[in-house]
């Protein structure tokens, strides 16, 4: 699977990070950078649950 | 939003089923219900899904109404949670209707006076705003709650020019404020208490709050309430309990919530201050409750609450929706609350349940930079964690409050990372 993050419509708000934060993560200048793009399949429930959270509904997955 | 098909095929080899419901009907079809459908449809769950809302549009999200959608910056569909699409992809039905009324033991609810069968039901019929008692009725005032509110308060603003009133300085009232501002137009917020949302961050940083509307050329006027507004058909001034007087264009009332529960006065459940739930959010038997209707003990805090955020909302829907398809054993919901607020170029973040009179210490940052991070604690122990555009912090903390950590931890971490 691939993490795809709108940027658009990102605000940082950093739920993702909170879930995951060995793939997501918000810096100092409170830009979210994601730090593996392609995680591996035992990560999927942390990255649908990333997607349900993330108050934007600024992250997708495909596959 | 992408689905994948091995989770559907999931069912038989997940956790057993112990009493699968042959139906599931959620009323309110909200946040809450719309994630709590997607959850059970996720987790393998193949029966119908029936959403009753009382509401024509297919669920929407609500933060975007008091900003971007306000704002005219996104067209209502942007803030759409489900698409007919996807709708159709988790087969999920949608009935537009009022529930007027439930009978517990009988496994019955009556939409527009017609009683119909289920066999697991969810409660998310979430909460109405609180109006003024005189003059809430004259055109120009508005709330916004619904997008039809919204959108009737973004036509006003559209033709009415003149200076915009809003009443109540909680998060509603500073976003409406904030949005309206960003229009260009004159605001006036009117605020009971003397510190804005103290009650809920304490003095010191409501404070912070407080000047933050004032920086943005916001006028705040602190410790008075409203007693009427007037206005001939229209609204034209607003009066206050001291004898003022303040001449408004456009009035916004943004004083609270009521939980909808008066539809289940009669019924078995319990009601106070929404629906009591137990800890698992079971209200009574096949009936769970989610989002801001649903008032259940939280064991992590020891504490029975009601909370009214978007992190709740989508929680507890999903797992008020699985409690209906679990049994005796079933996970209690013992969440960390959380919420965000975004006002003119700030964003506020509340992780935790502090109370107004715990000690605060600042981990990064400062109140004058209007950019910062402080714990919450009370007798050593963290209660919480407020971030000023400090997003990663809150983050940070919250992870600390998670695992039951000191106020010592959480300096010590400011102290490492420093």
């Amino acid at each position: 699977m691939k993490i795809v993050v709108d940027y658009d419509l990102c605000e940082s708000n950093a739920i993702c990070m909170d879930i995951a934060p060995e793939v997501f993560e918000v810096r100092d200048d409170d830009f979210l950078y994601v730090l593996n793009e392609t995680p591996s399949e035992d990560m999927r429930p942390k990255m649908d649950e990333a997607v349900q959270r993330c108050p934007k509904q600024a992250i997708s997955i495909k596959e | 939003m992408p689905e994948t098909g091995h989770q559907h095929q999931g069912v038989n080899d997940s956790t057993p089923d112990l009493h699968e419901p042959a139906s599931v009907t959620v009323v309110g079809a909200s946040l809450a219900g719309v994630r709590g459908a997607e959850a059970i449809r996720r987790d393998g769950y193949r029966g119908p899904i029936k959403l009753i809302g009382d509401e024509t549009h297919l669920p929407y999200d609500r933060p975007p109404l008091s900003k971007q959608v306000l704002a005219g910056q996104w067209e209502p569909e942007k803030a759409q949670l489900i698409d007919a699409a996807r709708v159709a992809e988790l087969g999920l039905t949608f009935e537009v209707g009022v529930a007027t009324a439930l009978d517990v033991e009988g496994r019955r609810i009556e939409v527009d006076g017609r009683w119909c069968d289920y066999d697991a039901l969810m409660i998310s019929t979430g909460a109405r705003p609180r109006r003024l008692q005189e003059g809430q009725q004259l055109e120009g005032v508005h709330v916004v709650r619904t997008l039809d509110d919204c959108l009737a308060l973004r036509r006003d603003l559209d033709v009415v020019p003149g200076r915009v009133v809003v009443v109540g300085a909680g998060f509603i009232g500073a976003e409406v404020a904030a949005t309206c501002r960003g229009l260009g137009r004159d605001v006036t917020i009117v605020e009971v208490a003397e510190v804005p949302l103290a009650r809920v961050l304490g003095d010191q940083i409501g404070a912070v709050c407080a000047a933050i509307h004032e920086e943005n050329g916001t006028e705040l006027i602190c410790g008075v309430g409203v007693s009427s507004l007037s206005g001939n058909l229209r609204v034209e001034e607003v009066q206050l309990d001291d004898g003022r007087t303040i001449e408004a264009a456009i009035v916004v009332v943004g004083i609270g919530v009521i939980p909808n529960t008066e539809w289940l006065e009669g019924s078995a459940l319990e009601i106070d201050n929404g629906v009591v739930c137990d800890a698992t959010c079971l209200a009574g038997p096949n009936v769970v409750a989610a989002g801001d209707v649903a008032r259940w003990y939280n064991d992590r805090f020891d504490q029975v609450m009601r909370v009214e955020h978007w992190d709740n909302a989508v929680e507890q829907g999903a797992h008020a929706a699985r409690r209906l398809l679990q049994g005796a054993g079933a996970p209690n919901f013992s969440p960390i609350p959380w919420f965000w607020s975004d006002q003119y170029d700030r964003k506020i973040q509340l992780a935790g349940r502090p109370s107004p009179d715990d000690r605060i210490d600042v981990v990064t940052g400062s109140f004058e930079e209007r950019r910062f991070a402080a714990v919450y604690s009370n007798d050593g122990a963290l209660t919480g964690i407020f971030g000023m555009n400090r997003p990663r912090h809150v983050m940070q903390y919250r992870g600390l409050i998670n695992e039951g950590a000191s106020l010592d931890d959480a300096l010590s971490l400011a102290g490492e990372s420093s």
